[in-house]
């Protein structure tokens, strides 16, 4: 008695649905308290009898969950419970927290397959749809597998209410079950003959996603396809049939042809913008070939792109960009519409316009391109800005650096991407910075020249974004030092006090670079001492070597330098900076006494000419660029197990793993590549090429002036140190003023210089099966099953059609046979249809003619052989 | 396919939210609270489209359409066509006004199972199944009446007629 009147009384004083919302909108309490409170009740009354209690308790849980994110799976049975209710108000409530919130692992999903089913038999209309529905949403194997027979009742329905609804809940039942496809499939292509447009458009929907998912399977099926095509002018329907065609075509080529003149047809007929689009679309994706209808489709291109509307400019642009791969003639004929849409409002329109801009760049117009660019990401906001950076960097980096011919140029625009002040790339610009140096080794001298105007920039050490770069300017200023104008001034740069800003991590990668400085100049300051020592004749011979001008004063100033600089380091907390600066102090200690006593350094036997010998030979190793696959290659030794006890390597350590690994790649992965020393410098090189050097140098001249107290006094005057600006420079200004610079078109790649070698992996560079392809393939595999099916599924039907022509029609011709069997679905009405085809080949002669010919011809490619049997 | 339909307010509550393929209810938040991000950083007059790949996985695009303090939005993936989603976004907004008679925000909030109905109606299980306006309401209606009959029986409900029975 308790529960049923505490029901009557729950069912008086309920709250409705509408009474909640309206409380919602008045609450004070703060929502959260309000939809606990709310939830609270609805615990109560979830659990009463009564079923329109429980109803509305169901449906005002299904609200929040939908709207205010709270969890419902506990009510699963009471849903379960509420579907079962004869009233259609209770039904439809149950059905839709059922859809809501059931999923494969919902453990009543069991219960509700009877429900489901009677239901599916109901008379009332809308009882079926709601069941309909509700399987084509959350629908199981099991679902699937046990209601299939009361799908295909359903699909011979005479009410195209529910008809269409069942041929829409046919995708969900194959998907899952793929049996089903034996059972449902032949009424389903049925349809496709339908003259009833709801009918035509959901079977043309169902096999758009059954030929997106396996274009093969249906392939036997275009020639229904192919008559919706022609007849049909429901545009729904046409934009389906265009999308499986679309699919189709890019499998078998050959139907390409044919389905080209229908689809130019609808171009030039239709103004529903929506289907040009998609005609657009479908020849550009996948009727590249045809030249006629990729004129005509680039035409209507035009027409999107000159519009007003910011929809049809975006989408032109889109279609453009699928073009392009084939047809570059139809970006740079609407080039200036492109260049204009990079400064449009829209984000959508400027970022599909730089893609085509990059489409457009070619070894010829990089540096114009590359020009137009900078200049955009000057004025942008950060977002588009780093677009850009990342555009321009990956486009000239493509297959290894194919467009690039002017390396000094490549090298310098990289310099000016990090003085943008929004540039946040500074991973891919250290990227490529040191792979220029691994692989191109004309570019050398250029990558160390920027990479000291970077280092001596005072404003890049206090952005984060663009520490990368620092490291790597750092590590080629080190490594390739042979081709620094003034190593003196490359370690003041490298130990400037503001490196305090910079991470552990990249500190110790500039202490390295000083250490390799020093132990350069040390090196060359020995083998001078030789020379003029052992043969004064040949010195006026070895000029390049002179021009460094390492007297046995610098020598040791510098020396004074790098162990002032590192003094205080050796006691620093990081372990990493410590280490490196200890390297160096312990080499100091090796050899400072001897120079500072002014031993008589003639001899090379001095224990710190040995020393200097000995890392330079350390340092001597060129470092190579490293093939992706290099690990690969590597062969597993015996009795190693890899791929065992290894799985929680990643879950113990992995915080430590990812930075090693990037570094590894970078730097200490050595690849014996070629051990020549580069010792010599090459003068000439290093002359020619002109003003960078000034601007770094002048910048060098503002650091100096400004931390003046840590300068030792330099060994030549600066020259330009009067003449610059005397206010300290923001990154702005720098990057405005520079930027022009480079894009002069003085500078633009000279077309007569050859490009030089770029070191290339026969492999490793090639694009490998990305992840995203795996998985791809793994879905197919997936996939694979159904289309079997539905493969089987065609054979039997056109088994099946075989024999009724041979009973109903034993006369005809034999390629008539054939594209009968193709076109016609119906057998019963074959004779009629072949009059009035017969009568449309005498209208337009040739042409049809043409048609069946090619129809033929693409049939028997098509077909599964077994089909003709 | 389709994979979502929703309407939010300018300020970004929700008034309708369909998932169409299965989500958790955290996830769901999440997603619209995401979208509502990218639109409401998003100037008038610009294109409706946007390839919301982030959010939703590869090859997703969404459509929004923004009346007065309400923005339609739907999500979809590669087999529909960007602009007919439009055209869909436009035939439910044309349902909606008929079926309220000049639709406003408010007649969103306080009809949310109305409001299914219709959407049910238009996209079925992800599917386009129905464009005219026309016959949704015919189905609304019917939908409507059910319910209203069901209903009335429920004047005198069971729990009453067995409690008097005792």
């Amino acid at each position: 008695m308790s529960s049923s009147s505490t029901s009557i009384m729950d069912n008086l004083f309920q709250r409705s649905l509408e009474d909640l919302i309206k409380g919602f909108r008045l609450q004070l309490l703060g929502e959260s308290n309000f939809i606990s409170r709310a939830l609270e009740e609805i615990r109560r009354e979830i659990k009463s009898t009564d079923l329109s209690t429980k109803s509305t308790a169901l449906h005002k849980l299904s609200y929040l969950a939908a709207l205010h994110g709270v969890d419902m799976s506990w009510a699963a049975f009471h849903a379960v419970e509420v579907v079962s209710s004869s009233r259609f108000q209770h039904k439809r409530i149950g059905y839709q927290a059922i859809t809501q919130s059931f999923n494969d692992q919902t453990s009543v999903m069991l219960l509700i397959t009877n429900q489901v089913r009677k239901d599916l038999n109901s008379a009332n209309e809308y009882e079926v749809s709601l069941a309909l529905e509700c399987l084509s949403r959350i629908g199981t194997h099991d679902l699937a597998r046990d209601l299939t027979p009361e799908v295909f009742t359903l699909l011979g329905s005479g009410k195209s209410f529910v008809k269409k609804k069942a041929i829409g809940v046919v995708l969900r039942v194959f998907e899952k079950y793929h049996d089903a496809v034996n059972v449902c499939f032949k009424r389903l292509v049925e349809n496709l003959e339908s003259s009833n447009p709801q009918i035509l458009s959901a079977v043309v929907g169902v096999f758009c996603e059954l030929a997106t998912k396996d274009p093969q399977s249906c392939l036997p099926l275009a020639p229904e396809f192919y008559k919706v095509l022609v007849d049909s002018r429901n545009n729904w329907v046409l934009i389906k049939v265009l999308k499986i065609f679309a699919k189709l075509a890019s499998i078998e080529p050959r139907l390409g042809k044919k389905v080209a003149e229908p689809i130019c047809e609808h171009m030039r007929r239709t103004v529903a913008k929506s289907l040009v689009f998609e005609c657009v679309r479908t020849v550009v994706s996948s009727l590249s070939d045809n030249e006629a209808a990729v004129k005509l489709a680039v035409a209507k291109i035009r027409e999107f792109l000159v519009e007003d509307d910011p929809n049809l400019k975006y989408l032109g642009l889109n279609a453009l960009s699928i073009v392009a791969p084939k047809h570059l003639w139809a970006v740079l004929e609407n080039k200036e519409v492109i260049v204009k849409a990079m400064s449009d409002e829209d984000p959508n329109v400027k970022l599909e316009a730089l893609h085509l801009l990059m489409e457009m760049v070619n070894e010829d117009n990089v540096s114009e391109i590359s020009r137009i660019l900078m200049n955009y990401a000057l004025k942008s906001d950060p977002l588009f800005c780093n677009e850009i950076i990342f555009f321009v960097l990956s486009a000239c980096s493509r297959n290894a650096y194919e467009i690039i011919v002017d390396f000094d140029w490549y090298v310098y625009l990289l310099g000016e991407m990090a003085r943008i002040p929004h540039c946040q790339r500074g991973e891919e610009i250290e990227h490529q910075l040191i792979d220029i140096g691994m692989r191109v080794r004309d570019a050398r001298p250029q990558l160390v020249r920027v990479s000291w105007a970077l280092l001596i920039d005072p404003a890049l050490l206090g952005n984060l974004f663009l520490h990368p770069i620092l490291s790597a300017a750092a590590w080629v200023s080190g490594e390739y030092v042979e081709f620094s104008k003034n190593p003196y001034e490359t370690v003041e740069a490298l130990l400037q006090p503001r490196t305090g800003l910079l991470p552990p991590s990249i500190r110790a990668v500039y202490i390295h670079s000083a250490f390799k400085v020093l132990v350069f100049c040390l090196g060359s300051y020995f083998s001078s001492q030789e020379t003029t020592s052992s043969s004064l004749a040949q010195e006026s011979s070895s000029g390049s070597s002179s021009m460094n001008a390492f007297t046995h004063g610098s020598i040791l100033n510098l020396v004074n330098v790098i162990e002032r600089d590192l003094g205080p380091l050796s006691e620093t907390h990081d372990v990493e900076v410590q280490e490196r600066a200890k390297n160096v102090l312990g080499f100091i200690g090796m050899i400072k006494q001897e120079i500072a006593e002014k031993l008589n350094l003639q001899y090379n036997e001095t224990e710190s000419s040995r020393v200097t010998a000995f890392m330079e030979d350390v340092f001597s190793e060129e470092f190579g660029p490293v093939s992706a696959t290099a690990q690969e290659k590597a062969c597993v030794p015996d009795g190693l197990e890899l791929k065992e006890n290894l799985g929680d390597l990643e879950e113990i350590c992995g915080e430590f793993l990812k930075p090693v690994e990037s570094e590894s790649v970078s730097y200490t992965d050595k690849i014996s590549f070629s051990v020549s020393k580069l010792r010599i410098r090459d003068q000439q090189e290093t002359s020619s090429s002109s003003s960078p050097p000034h601007e770094a140098s002048s910048l060098l001249a503002e650091h100096r002036k400004r931390h003046g107290m840590y300068y030792l006094t330099s060994q030549k005057e600066d020259p330009d140190s009067n003449s610059t600006h005397s206010d300290y420079p923001l990154a702005n200004e720098l990057a405005n003023e520079i930027s022009q610079d480079p894009f002069n078109p003085k500078r633009k790649p000279n077309q007569s210089k050859p490009r030089p070698v770029v070191v290339k992996l026969d492999d490793g560079d090639e694009s490998r099966i990305t992840p995203q392809a795996k998985k791809n393939i793994q879905t197919a595999k997936d996939d694979e099953s159904l289309s079997r099916a539905i493969q089987s599924a065609l054979l039997v039907k056109n088994k099946g059609k075989e024999k009724d022509r041979y009973e109903g029609n034993p006369n005809s011709g034999q390629q008539e046979k054939e594209e009968s069997s193709r076109i016609e679905n119906h057998q019963n009405s074959e004779n009629k249809k072949k009059k009035k085809k017969k009568k449309k080949n005498g209208e337009s002669s040739k042409h049809k003619s043409q048609r069946r010919n090619e129809v033929a011809s693409a049939s028997e490619q098509v077909l599964i052989p077994d089909f003709l049997l | 396919m389709i994979k979502a339909v929703m309407m939010l307010n300018t300020q970004g509550k929700p008034r309708l939210a369909k998932f169409y393929d299965y989500m958790p209810v955290e996830k769901q938040q999440e997603l619209i609270r995401g979208v509502f991000s990218v639109l409401c950083s998003r100037p008038e007059n610009v294109s409706n489209f946007l390839e919301i790949d982030s959010l939703f996985g590869p090859d997703s695009r969404l459509v929004y359409k923004h009346y007065a303090t309400l923005y339609f939005v739907l999500v979809f993936d590669g087999s529909e066509n960007e602009l007919a989603m439009l055209d869909l976004i436009q035939v439910l907004v044309e349902t909606l006004d008929k079926c309220f008679s000049n639709v406003c925000e408010l007649d969103i909030v306080f009809n949310y199972s109305k409001m299914h109905a219709v959407v049910d109606e238009i996209v079925f299980g992800g599917q386009v199944l129905e464009t005219s306006s026309a016959e949704v309401i015919k189905a609304v209606e019917e939908i409507s009446k059910l319910e209203a009959a069901s209903n009335s029986i429920s004047l005198v409900p069971k729990s009453v007629s067995g409690w008097r029975g005792r």
